[in-house]
């Protein structure tokens, strides 16, 4: 009995501890990060588009996908927002529906780039030697492709579509989420408390979950947040090529794409999609730059 | 300097040997049969087979492999499936409208990169700071196409300025080449400041200032050069970049360059065209960090006389 | 000898941070003759770094501004100089050199390019003229083969060589006030010796008065004509060198001095002084030295004593002497 109190409160104390240990930096964060104010507007519209993504359906005032012939083309108004397109559509409801898309899109993408990529640059970092050159000779192979042509060669192999969108882009994320979780590994490795750990005979899994990880998450979240605005971009990029969702997907580079035969006579029906996808990327991107601030003073662009 | 700049041939030797071999294998990991891929659906049984022997799709992988390599040697990539032209005549044709376009580009991204780099970081948290860095990330965060389909919405077809495609004059440049270039210029702006203010921190700069040298100096000639290091690494990357965002404007400026090619031969699935390009595209690559890397050396002292 | 050829009255150099304002010079008092070497001496963060920055009006890339006093140099008040005219001073009439000479030289030019642009702007020599006199300034500075070292890089050199550069580059528009802070601090000792030597050679030959800005009581011993001690941006004690090692006032200089090991004098350990250098947060309100001073009375902790003469040519900032010229004057 005395002895099972006497473990019950060193756990107490232990777990104190850590709370401690975890919230003075999660404190320390919240108070730099709130200084940035381009990046707190960016967090909450970025808040707002889940909201949407979430809700959508429900509050678009129109049918995303239901033609409305007597309305073809038709200029913004207090009536249709943002005009309608080449099938009477609703522009503002379809880039409503279209939200789903994108950020799906762009949080499915990155987070596969960012897995796959960060247990890469583990490994990479942590056992080195051989297995190290071959994963960092993997990563340079797939640099040597530059921007989306990666993308599009892995798509010109999988065939057009939105899934296979979403893989070109996951793998076009791998390498740099390699490099860089590789690089934070090699620092921490270095560190004493790792070689304290490995001196005591943990095993390499635990000593890389338990001390090595939690070290690298600042950089991945930071890397993660200004990769979701990139990656959106390239979907996007790939939908207006024709390489990822087809029409009449509301997804906002197909429809910007659909518009470009009514550049002259309809010029709404390509800007409001292309000011939907500027703006979601724009939030993103701040709000990166914001949480690298906040972060990871140290980390360059 | 000439050891360096070995070292570092050498060093690209694996990469492309690398490269070589995936680019090779690009056309057996799409699903199906190469063959019939390369013959096309309408071909009969025995065309398919021909194209297979033609092609040596019947022989070991390695044998294949070297076959594709002496091939390369000879400038021989195969023949266009849509075209039946040679994919070398196909390229040639395409790539210099291309390579004045990235040129442009590159150009003006690093003109304006560089002035809003140098102003940002010297007004530092001033208003001019603010606007250029806001300017920055906005112009990464554009999608260049939308960029692209404004300018020719308001310069070509309201204004008519400017033709709405096409390379017949050098007006056909300008409206591609901004396209191109504002991510890369946000990109090289953003790299610059933070560069140029790191070098602003150093002692020497107290130095040049102490002597009696006017801001300016200073800033552009004893500061730029060492913040210019890093950056000019950083915008060689950048170029494959260019490479990339070239696919996207060229198809919005109905430019006939190398990137309309990839996209027309894609939707065609012109697979010898689409394995040439990307192996172009990944040589023109590995080739500019080549070229940055020895400009990194030239530029810096410690390196040069090593 | 005896003209004031740079003069400093109640200079008061603030940083303005997030957390407010910091006094870094809060009140300094100090000036130096034509062809006298000052030391300037105190620990790190007493202000005589900032001091130096202050007259040489390189504060505008730093948080730092002069909040308040003058600084006078050869007659003209040279705050009151725009920047253009104050570029004219710097490095021509007033030089300076710095305390690290490993970074204190930019990496992509050549010495002869570093030297020779100090050169050009303020004497207006034309190319050739310059690398002559460049050569010259390095010759003068004992640099060996100097016609080969113009043409090289400063990573080519060693820190004692990169010093001597930053000296010739500094004398090389032949100034009248050379402001040197912590010239030797970096330097391995027989290196420092060198310097120093190099530096009085200098003197003598061109007769440039040195402010030297030292925590090294054996520099200054070396070197200085005459002695300022500064402690929490304030000068606490002032007087020439033999002076202030044989007769010293304050009770800090005191400490300063005790804290230097003698030869043939048997101790236990260094006698140093007790305690931190204030930080801005937690300053005292009377003499800023009170909390580690051992001689501290009850008006040290409310009142903050004024800079006084104490003896011929020997000010002190410390109650314990107005006592004693209280009593004297009685």
């Amino acid at each position: 009995m005395e002895n099972g109190t006497v473990i019950v409160q060193s756990e107490d104390q232990v777990i104190q501890h850590e709370a401690e240990n975890v919230r003075t930096p999660l404190l320390e964060f919240w108070r730099k990060f709130k200084k940035q104010r381009m990046a707190m507007i960016a967090s909450s519209f970025i808040l707002l588009l889940f909201v949407v993504a979430l809700i959508g359906p429900f509050i678009a005032p129109y049918s995303a996908v239901e033609p409305d012939y007597n309305n073809i083309l038709s200029p913004p108004s207090m009536e249709h927002l943002a005009g309608t397109d080449a099938f009477g559509r609703d522009i503002f409801s379809r880039i409503i529906e279209g939200t789903r898309i994108s950020l799906f899109v762009g949080l499915s993408s990155v987070f596969v780039g960012a897995v796959v990529g960060t247990v890469l640059g583990l490994i990479s970092g942590f056992y080195g030697g051989r297995l190290d050159s071959i994963i960092m000779r993997f990563c340079d192979v797939l640099f040597a492709f530059p921007g989306i042509l990666l993308a599009i060669g892995i798509i010109a192999i999988l065939g057009p579509g939105l899934g296979n969108v979403i893989i070109a882009v996951a793998i076009f994320g791998i390498p740099t989420f390699a490099r860089i979780v590789r690089s934070s590994t090699l620092a921490i490795k270095a560190t004493v408390y790792v070689e304290s750990a490995r001196s005591i005979g943990a095993p390499a899994k635990r000593i890389i979950w338990k001390h090595i990880f939690p070290g690298t998450i600042s950089s991945i979240i930071v890397y993660f947040t200004m990769r979701i605005g990139t990656s959106i971009l390239t979907a996007a990029s790939l939908s207006f090529l024709g390489l990822g969702a087809q029409p009449p997907s509301p997804e906002w580079g197909a429809m910007l794409s659909s518009g470009r035969d009514f550049l002259n006579t309809a010029p709404h029906v390509t800007f409001f999609p292309g000011l939907a996808i500027f703006i979601t990327v724009l939030a993103f991107n701040l709000l990166g730059d914001g949480l690298r601030d906040a972060l990871d003073p140290k980390m360059k662009d | 300097m000439f050891r360096y700049i070995v070292r570092r041939l050498l060093g690209i030797v694996p990469t492309l040997l690398i490269v070589s071999i995936f680019i090779f294998l690009f056309v057996h990991m799409i699903p199906g049969d190469p063959a019939r891929l390369v013959a096309g659906p309408d071909a009969s049984y025995q065309d398919v087979e021909l194209v297979r022997q033609e092609l040596g799709l019947d022989k070991p992988l390695v044998s294949q492999y070297f076959t594709y390599i002496s091939n390369l040697a000879q400038a021989d990539l195969g023949t266009s499936m849509k075209t039946k032209r040679p994919v070398f005549d196909e390229i040639a044709a395409r790539f210099m409208p291309t390579f004045w376009l990235t040129v442009w580009s590159m150009a003006w991204a690093i003109v304006f990169g560089l002035l809003i780099g140098v102003i940002s970081a010297t007004k530092r948290n001033k208003w001019q700071d603010y606007t250029g860095m806001f300017s920055a990330v906005s112009g990464i965060s554009l999608p260049s196409f939308w960029l692209g389909l404004m300018l020719i919405q308001l310069f070509s077809v309201q204004l008519g300025w400017f033709p709405t495609g096409g390379n017949e004059s050098w007006t056909g440049y300008i409206l591609p080449s901004i396209t191109l270039g504002a991510g890369v210029a946000a990109v090289i702006a953003r790299f610059t400041r933070s560069s140029l203010m790191d070098i602003l921190r150093e002692d020497y700069i107290r130095t040049g200032r102490a002597k009696g040298l006017k801001e300016n100096v200073v800033v552009w000639k004893h500061a730029l050069k060492n913040a210019m290091i890093p950056v000019v690494t950083m915008t060689g990357l950048q170029f494959g970049f260019l490479l990339g965002g070239s696919i996207v404007v060229e198809t919005v400026f109905s430019w006939p360059g190398l990137g309309r090619l990839l996209i027309d031969s894609v939707s065609f699935r012109d697979y010898p065209v689409i394995q040439a390009e990307m192996l172009l595209f990944a040589l023109e690559f590995i080739l500019i960090n080549l070229i940055v890397d020895i400009l990194y050396g030239v530029m810096n002292p410690q390196i040069r006389y090593e | 000898m005896n003209n004031k050829l740079l003069e400093i009255s109640n200079l008061k150099t603030f940083f303005f941070v997030d957390d407010g304002q910091v006094p870094a010079v809060n009140g300094v008092d100090l000036y130096i003759y034509e062809e006298e070497t000052l030391g300037v001496v105190g620990e790190s963060g007493c202000g005589k770094s900032v001091t130096s920055l202050s007259v040489m009006g390189l504060l505008g890339h730093t948080p730092g501004r002069i909040v308040d006093g003058a600084i006078r140099f050869k007659g003209k008040d040279l705050l009151s100089l725009s920047e253009k005219e104050m570029r004219e001073v710097r490095g021509n009439e007033i030089a300076m050199i710095f305390q690290e000479p490993m970074t204190s030289l930019n990496p992509v030019y050549t010495i002869g390019e570093q030297i020779g642009e100090a050169v050009k702007l303020h004497l207006k020599y034309d190319k050739k003229k310059t690398t002559e006199h460049v050569i010259n300034m390095l010759k003068l500075v004992g640099i060996p083969r100097a016609e080969e070292i113009i043409n090289e890089f400063p990573h080519q050199l060693s820190g004692g060589m990169r010093q001597r550069i930053m000296i010739a580059m500094a004398m090389s528009c032949n100034p009248t006030l050379l402001i040197a802070d912590e010239p030797t601090t970096a330097l391995d000792v027989t290196i420092q010796a060198q310097i120093l030597e190099l530096m009085k050679k200098l003197k003598k030959e061109k007769g440039t008065a040195i402010m030297l800005i030292t925590h090294d009581l054996g520099v200054v011993a070396e070197m200085c004509d005459r002695v300022v001690v500064m402690y929490a941006g304030k000068v606490v004690e002032e007087a020439e060198v033999i002076e202030i090692f044989e007769n010293p006032k304050h009770p800090y200089t005191k400490g300063l001095l005790n804290s230097i090991p003698k030869l043939g004098q048997k101790m236990n350990r260094l006698d140093s002084i007790p305690g931190n250098v204030p930080t801005p947060a937690n300053m005292p309100v009377g003499c800023k030295f009170a909390p580690r001073c051992s001689q501290v009375m009850e008006i040290c902790k409310e009142e903050d004593p004024d800079l006084m003469l104490v003896a011929k040519e020997h000010k002190c900032r410390c109650f314990l002497y107005q006592n004693e010229m209280a009593r004297e004057a009685k």
